[in-house]
């Protein structure tokens, strides 16, 4: 293996610097890293999935199943990168790379797992679930992970920037080689909206390494004037289709990291095509022999491939086994380059181009396979032999072996697309039966084998779309001249030799062996052969290796190929990392957190700020010295004692409009709302149509024809969604409207028994006695001259008012009430304390004390199902034998035996019953209660009302500790509620 | 990801819009209604195989809830309207 000295785009004058398990090597700007390593004479560049076998660079594009390699490097703005599984063939080599090998230890060269492909015979198909199962698959799994595999993942986070496109065409032609740039330049002439996409850094596909003459020109020049010529396109170099979705929605992966500098690494772009053009190309098969896994063994076209870009020549002496023509282009230029060729053509009479090939020098062994080759890492010598004949073998030296099995078709997208595949026995390939609609295929990927055949095909794929689209082009097709047909290819699957390992998929390491124990044990089917024995599973996906596979499942069933079918392609054709699918949708800018006007007012006022859904809010206040546990009792005895402030900000506000708004929202809350007078508060239910809680929270009636409703924080997108989807499509007649204005008003809390005196210093012009504000009522004015509201509700039990004022005025409202109620011991507090205060209140929180299953009656409101005449949500729900049997679990209060003990959430509460423990439910909220002095909980127990009323006892257990507690009701302080309204 | 021809927007990508599954008929008064007819009403859909009756929502644009007839098969949007329209 060398590099040439002339020929090929390869740039000469700029070496590039990288290593191979730590060896400096030079490449050329321009390389891949696979030319690369093939340049600087690297024969073994991974070890194989399973058993550990020595393997090479097969391949030189996306089917590649053996170069996948472990790669770091620094890019141009510094950022360390690491790529755990780049696929070398696809990689543009950049300076200071560094690379190694996967799955190998302590190299992949001497790897000393490779003694497992000693125990082969042990290891067939399915023997993990034959031989790793007892007494349990997961006391085998992580050795085994460790020894098999491929790259491993650095735990760090991913440094870089990914984003995401959306974009709309009229034609998206996918792939740049003479039959996709003969497509865009037709359907671009008729002025549509054309994106041209192609995986490659260079245009041209197989113009790149086959060449020939387009117009009477060099196809190069073509190349670039068509390109120049689609100035008005939007041209995706470096970008890979990588899946078809419904109604020609497809995903593209834009890869830029060898790019001109971006703000981000890989782009995703989603794109809706009116038209696609699929001119995406074939992909050559292996051949299917005795060890031909050995690195040294590549496929014929990419031989070529390094040969015309790189200037590569991967051998000096070379066999070249083929069952078909396309291979011979390889010969000649390998003949060219100076190698010495031996062809092995499986086919009796070759035809004219085994002759052209015997002028150049090449030796032509007719009706001939390659049926052995040696060499542990990296060929020295092959065995041919007559395929009438396989034991007549003669043995040659090689260092290279350039195989060519025939070509299929890349028909991923296309049956992706929901396209049918046929058979097609003169190709001996699977090819796109009709496109599908909108759809138009060209190039080797609808079967041309010709130059003209892609150019013509092309051509009229983009005419047919631009026609589909009424567009009419005047535009000569492109031409070539015309070449004799090929001989027939020879269909040429695995061969008949017993006691071989015969290689199908390289990269999950499958044999013949393993699809014949596969077809022995009735996986005759092709999607459990594929999961048996792992065929196509690998990063590659089968590109090289499914119907090789299929041919042989056929051969041991006794069918056809046709018969045996194709596994279903499913993207992505290419890997897409995580990064790329999550573009921007991560992190601080995943789910936006939502501030409360006051933020920065609660950080300098020592906020403990935790999340609480979408919202960032205070904990709690911790003082200088003091836990969090010890500044939620604190401010939560300040309340009852004294007063404090709260940020009540995030809890929802939606009004609710119109001259029906009464009646609607009558039919939608389970509680009676209509006959709420205005200025008056209740609070409410919502159940779902289930008749289970939704969510809970105050209506508020501002005038006839106007509710405020105020529900839960993180509910209040649900409530609004729901209001919506009621009105549209059951009360449709109802004129009412709704309006979500959370963000619109600061609303602050002042709760505890002090708080009438420091709401006397506010400059308002509401009037604050209670004889005109009284408990669950509101009222509108001016707020220190700022318009707002001032609300009589309270979440403490203490007497409480709700000020609101516009949103922009929340900072200097709660620096205001602060500074009025200093004298008054105004604390600030936070949602913990406050959960603390509620608790001992024995108020609800939705989705904490209640879950999926709760009725309001659980909870201890039945009286609106008796008094409510109209169909409500969920009433009917109300009415069953499961909402109606006696022993449904009731919300209750729990006091711990031990007034010091505070027993977990999710504590059970048990009986003994047939001398084992049965849960009557759970504990759903405890705390320690400085009203009270000790612990107390919520929970939800079975018949618990009875329970409460017996003053009765219960077990309560939690990882493995027992202890005991009374039932209580659910309400531990100022049951009559007095402080409400004191 | 399905091109949805929203009634008041026109077509929009799936991912605007939120499924609202198949309707059902909502039985009515309270009182009169069975428990089986009730459950009926809740939790038993055709789960058509082929053309099929979907509420959709277009949440991320208009907001409006409408009627989408789809094939669950192909996945073609045979036609929508708007609630009420003649169906």
């Amino acid at each position: 293996m060398r590099r040439l000295p002339d020929g090929s785009r390869i740039a000469r004058a700029a070496p590039v610097a990288f290593t191979w398990e730590g060896r400096p090597m030079q490449g050329l700007a321009g390389d891949t890293l696979a030319s690369a390593l093939l340049a600087n004479g690297v024969r073994v560049v991974g070890r194989s999935f399973k058993y550990h076998r020595p393997r090479g660079i097969f391949g030189a594009w996306a089917e590649e199943p053996n170069a996948i390699l472990d790669l770091s490097w620094q890019d141009r703005a510094g950022i360390a990168r690491h790529d755990p599984n780049a696929r070398a063939t696809m990689v543009e080599l950049l300076p200071g790379m560094a690379a190694r090998g996967v799955n190998g230890w302590p190299s992949v060269e001497r790897d000393v797992y490779g003694l497992i492909d000693l125990a082969h015979r042990f290891l067939p198909a399915g023997f993990y679930y034959k031989t790793f199962m007892a007494p349990d698959w997961h006391r085998y799994e992580p050795g085994i992970r460790r020894m098999a595999g491929l790259g491993r993942l650095h735990d760090s986070a991913d440094p870089l920037r990914y984003e995401t496109r959306h974009a709309h065409c009229d034609v998206l032609v996918v792939g740049g080689g003479p039959a996709g740039i003969a497509a865009a330049r037709a359907a671009a002439a008729s002025g549509l909206r054309v994106m041209l996409v192609d995986d490659r850094a260079a245009w041209g596909g197989s113009l790149l390494w086959q060449g020939g003459t387009i117009d009477d020109r060099p196809a190069t020049e073509w190349v670039a004037d068509s390109i120049a010529g689609l100035a008005e396109a939007t041209l995706l170099p470096r970008t890979t289709v990588f899946g078809w979705y419904d109604h020609n929605a497809l995903g593209l992966l834009e890869r830029r990291t060898a790019a001109a500098a971006g703000w981000a690494e890989d782009r995703l772009w989603h794109v809706r095509a009116r038209q696609v053009v699929l001119a995406t190309g074939a992909i050559e098969r292996p051949l299917v022999f005795p060890d031909n896994d050995r690195p040294g063994v590549m496929s014929a076209a990419a031989v070529l491939q390094y040969l015309r870009e790189y200037a590569v020549l991967a051998g000096e002496r070379v066999l070249v086994a083929t069952n078909n023509d396309t291979a011979y282009d390889t010969v000649l230029a390998l003949c060219a380059a100076g190698a010495a060729v031996t062809v092995a053509d499986a086919r009796t009479d070759p035809g004219p181009a085994a002759r052209r090939a015997a002028e150049a020098g090449a030796r032509i062994r007719a009706g001939s396979v390659v049926a052995g080759v040696g060499g542990r890492r990296g060929i020295r010598w092959a065995e041919v032999a007559p395929l009438a004949s396989l034991s007549t073998r003669e043995r040659l030296p090689a260092d290279l072996v350039a195989v060519s099995g025939g070509w299929s078709p890349a028909v991923h997208l296309f049956s992706q697309s929901g396209g049918k595949l046929r058979w097609d026995e003169a190709e001996a390939a699977f090819l796109p039966a009709t496109p599908r609609p909108g759809q138009h295929l060209a190039g080797a990927l609808a079967g041309a084998a010709s130059l003209a055949a892609c150019l013509a095909g092309g051509h009229r794929a983009g005419l047919a779309a631009a026609r589909a689209l009424d567009r009419h082009v005047d535009l000569a097709p492109p031409r070539a001249p015309d070449t004799p047909a090929p001989a027939p290819i020879q269909a040429l699957w695995h061969l008949p030799l017993r006691g071989t390992r015969q290689w199908i998929d390289f990269q999950n390491d499958v044999t013949v062996k393993d699809v014949a124990l596969a077809a022995a044990e009735n996986y005759a089917s092709v999607e459990h052969l594929k999961r048996y024995t792992t065929l196509g599973m690998a990063t590659d996906q089968g590109k090289t290796s499914n119907v090789n596979g299929l041919a042989a499942l056929a051969a041991f069933t006794g069918r056809e190929i046709p018969q045996v079918g194709t596994t279903t392609f499913r993207p992505p054709f290419v890997p897409v990392s995580l990064g790329a699918m999550a573009g921007l949708r991560h992190s601080a800018l995943h789910t936006p957190i939502r501030h409360l006007p006051a933020h920065a007012e609660h950080l300098a006022d020592g906020a403990e700020m935790r999340e609480y859904g979408v919202w960032l809010r205070p904990a709690c206040y911790p003082r200088a010295g003091e836990t969090v546990a010890q500044a939620i009792q604190r401010e939560a005895a300040a309340v009852r004692t004294q007063a404090g402030l709260f940020d009540g900000s995030s809890l929802g506000k939606i009004e609710v409009h119109g001259p029906d708004a009464a009646a609607f929202l009558n039919l939608i809350y389970y509680n009676e709302v209509a006959t709420l007078k205005p200025g008056r508060i209740r609070y409410c239910l919502l159940l779902r149509e289930t008749g289970t809680v939704l969510d809970d929270g105050v209506v508020a009636r501002i005038a006839p024809d106007r509710y405020l409703l105020s529900p839960s924080s993180s509910h209040t997108g649900a409530v609004l969604a729901m209001l919506e989807l009621w009105h549209q499509t059951e009360y449709p007649s109802l004129r009412v409207a709704f309006h979500d204005v959370t963000a619109a008003w600061a609303t602050l809390a002042v709760s505890g028994p002090r708080s009438r005196d420091i709401l006397r210093r506010l400059h308002t012009g509401i009037d604050l006695s209670d004889a005109a504000l009284a408990h669950m009522s509101l009222a509108h004015g001016t707020i220190e001259d700022l318009p707002g509201r001032i609300a009589r509700v309270s979440f403490t039990g203490e007497r409480s008012y709700e000020i609101s004022v516009p949103a922009g005025y929340g900072a200097a409202l709660w620096q205001h009430l602060l500074t009025l109620g200093r004298d008054d011991g105004i604390t600030p507090y936070g949602i913990e304390s406050l959960s603390v205060l509620r608790a001992e209140k024995g108020y609800i929180l939705i989705g904490t004390d209640s879950d999926g299953m709760t009725l309001p009656d659980d909870l201890g409101m039945s009286g609106p199902l008796r008094a409510k005449k109209v169909d409500f949500v969920g009433k009917r729900s109300l009415l069953t034998p499961d909402a109606t049997r006696p022993d449904r679990r009731q919300f209750v209060g729990l006091l711990p035996a031990d007034p010091g003990f505070v027993p977990a959430v999710g504590t059970h509460a048990v009986v003994q019953e047939g001398g084992a423990r049965r849960s009557i439910g759970w504990i759903t909220t405890s705390a320690h209660s400085p009203a009270l002095g000790r612990s107390i909980a919520l929970g939800m127990i079975e018949r618990g009302r009875a329970l409460a009323d017996a003053g009765a006892e219960v077990e309560l257990f939690h990882l493995g500790q027992a202890s005991r507690a009374v039932v209580t009701a659910p309400c531990f302080h100022d049951p009559a509620g007095e402080k409400l309204h004191g | 990801m399905l091109l949805i021809p929203c009634p008041w927007c026109g077509p929009r990508s799936e991912p605007e819009f939120q499924f609202g599954g198949e309707p059902a008929t909502r039985p009515v008064p309270a009182a009169e209604v069975s428990d089986a007819a009730w459950g009926a009403y809740l939790y038993v859909r055709s789960n058509e195989k082929g053309p099929h009756r979907e509420l959709w929502c277009h949440a991320g644009g208009c907001g409006q809830w409408f009627l989408m007839e789809r094939d669950t098969v192909t996945h073609a949007v045979l036609r929508t309207h708007k609630p009420g329209a003649a169906a």
